[in-house]
């Protein structure tokens, strides 16, 4: 018969039991049992991108899904992409162009942006991309589209696609 | 959000059968559980069994049902064959939504009509019996084909629009064996009981959707909305077209954000067959199409705007 929960999961390299109310959402037990607080609450309803982290190297709303169904999942938070000795390509990158203004959506923009990359890289085509058949450009069109899950309410766009465009362009290069 | 027990299954069989709510993504179900309109007593988490391939079957495609929205649209066959799937789910929703989102849990999500979400108000819906607050209330985003007294929300997916139009089938599994249903006739219009969204029976379970032989011809998915990315459609055309000297060859026709379900009409999809493109073309099949158009008030703009989606998503579809 199907079995009854807990969940193991592994978050920024560390393994983690949970049990108890299977109500809980995933971003609830990364802020409050974790105490993981990088990871932000905005409208807890999958609409503005805010709760986005890194499962299994897919970018999810972690506010729409409940913690025990990630079993033996590798979750990685906005604190497993870098710290403030050892920035990210994209975290610098953001610093640099001043991409925000309170700050609030700025791990979810991070964490997706950090998937969006990897989407781009493995030919992932968008509703951006003129025939679904080609491989996607790094183009600015496509990252607004690719990034229209994370909403900003101070309207820092312009400088949000400016850094994730430097550190695409950056990686590029090398 | 309501207690609920939760399980998970090891594999399909488990699944079939069960009186317990199936999860999968989630991502509808867990947004309307946390806005107490869905309260079920029972999660059954169907992540782990299986379902999760796209192989060739004949000349057509079998997607496993839990295979992701993101996976569907990213598949090498179904971006250079069915090309109206990819772009339809790419139309939809954001990047980390469609990374959670199945193909089967999305022919499943539930309209997003404001009185069914604010769990209070008479909503036939979400409580039979109660009445319909839509209808003399808020309708923009309502139907204007195959409504019913009961009943004026829309279907509001994109995914299954397309999918009507490459006239895919859904493959079932239930206490009564294994079935295979046809998109169109998989969502329901209202009638007297807007409760059910589709004809899936108690404890049947959806295990893949099935593409024909590809189309070919020019494919588009034109979706009409508020913003540029991630809002629902006020009005969607998906259109397959081939053509042959000048002349439609073939047409099928899917419309979605107008009715309790992906809207066809073959009439309109056998009336372009051997013509030339035209605007007076274009116009005629939108008679034909919107004859039974019924606007709610706030939302009689969609039947223009029905009408000029369909010319411009023909107009492109033809190269005319």
């Amino acid at each position: 018969m199907a079995q009854r929960p807990a969940a193991r999961l592994t978050v920024n390299g560390q393994s983690h039991e949970i049990s108890g109310d299977p109500r809980r959402s995933l971003l609830d037990v990364l802020r409050l049992d974790l105490g993981l607080t990088g990871t932000k609450k905005g409208c807890d309803h999958g609409q503005c991108g805010a709760c986005t982290v890194i499962v299994n190297g897919r970018r999810i709303n972690s506010c729409l899904t409940l913690a025990v169904m990630h079993d033996g999942d590798e979750v990685t938070t906005i604190e497993g992409l870098g710290q403030p000795d050892a920035l990210s390509a994209l975290q610098a990158a953001f610093v640099a162009h001043d991409g925000f203004q309170c700050g609030y959506c700025t791990p979810g923009q991070i964490c997706s942006a950090t998937a969006m990359i990897e989407e781009i890289r493995a030919g992932w085509p968008s509703a951006a991309t003129a025939d679904p058949a080609d491989k996607p450009a790094i183009a600015d069109a496509e990252i607004r589209e690719r990034m229209s899950g994370n909403l900003c309410r101070c309207g820092a766009y312009d400088n949000i696609l400016a850094a994730i465009r430097d550190a695409m362009d950056a990686e590029a290069a090398q | 959000m309501k207690a609920f027990d939760y399980t998970r299954a090891d594999d399909l069989s488990q699944a079939v059968g069960s009186p317990a709510m199936l999860i999968a993504g989630g991502t509808n179900l867990l947004d309307l559980m946390k806005l107490e309109v869905a309260t079920p007593d029972a999660l059954l988490d169907i992540n782990r069994i299986g379902l999760r391939d796209i192989a060739r079957e004949g000349a057509g495609l079998r997607i496993g049902a839990l295979v992701s929205n993101s996976d569907c649209a990213a598949h090498p066959r179904i971006r250079a064959d069915w090309p109206l799937l990819s772009r339809a789910i790419l139309a939809g929703a954001s990047p980390q939504l469609r990374n959670k989102a199945t193909m089967g849990g999305n022919l499943c999500q539930r309209t997003r009509c404001g009185y069914f979400m604010d769990g209070h108000s008479p909503c036939n819906k979400r409580e039979p019996g109660t009445g319909c607050a839509a209808q003399g209330g808020v309708n923009r985003n309502h139907a204007i084909l195959g409504a019913s007294d009961a009943c004026i929300a829309t279907y509001p997916g994109d995914m299954a629009v397309a999918l009507s139009a490459l006239r895919a089938t859904v493959e079932t599994e239930g206490p009564d064996g294994v079935r295979e249903i046809a998109m169109r006739d998989f969502h329901r219009l209202p009638k007297d009981d807007p409760s059910r969204d589709n004809v899936l029976k108690p404890g049947e379970v959806i295990t893949a959707i099935r593409l024909p032989a590809p189309f070919g011809g020019r494919q588009l998915y034109r979706k009409v909305r508020d913003r540029a990315s991630y809002a629902f459609a006020l009005v969607s055309v998906a259109a397959a077209i081939r053509m042959d000297a000048g002349r439609i060859d073939a047409a099928q026709l899917a419309f979605g954000s107008i009715a309790h379900k992906p809207w066809t009409d073959e009439r309109v999809e056998k009336m372009l067959v051997g013509e030339r493109p035209s605007a007076a073309l274009f116009d005629k099949a939108a008679d034909l199409l919107l004859e039974d158009a019924q606007g709610q008030g706030d939302n009689d703009f969609k039947i223009l705007l029905t009408r000029r989606t369909l010319a411009a998503a023909l107009a492109e579809a033809t190269g005319e």
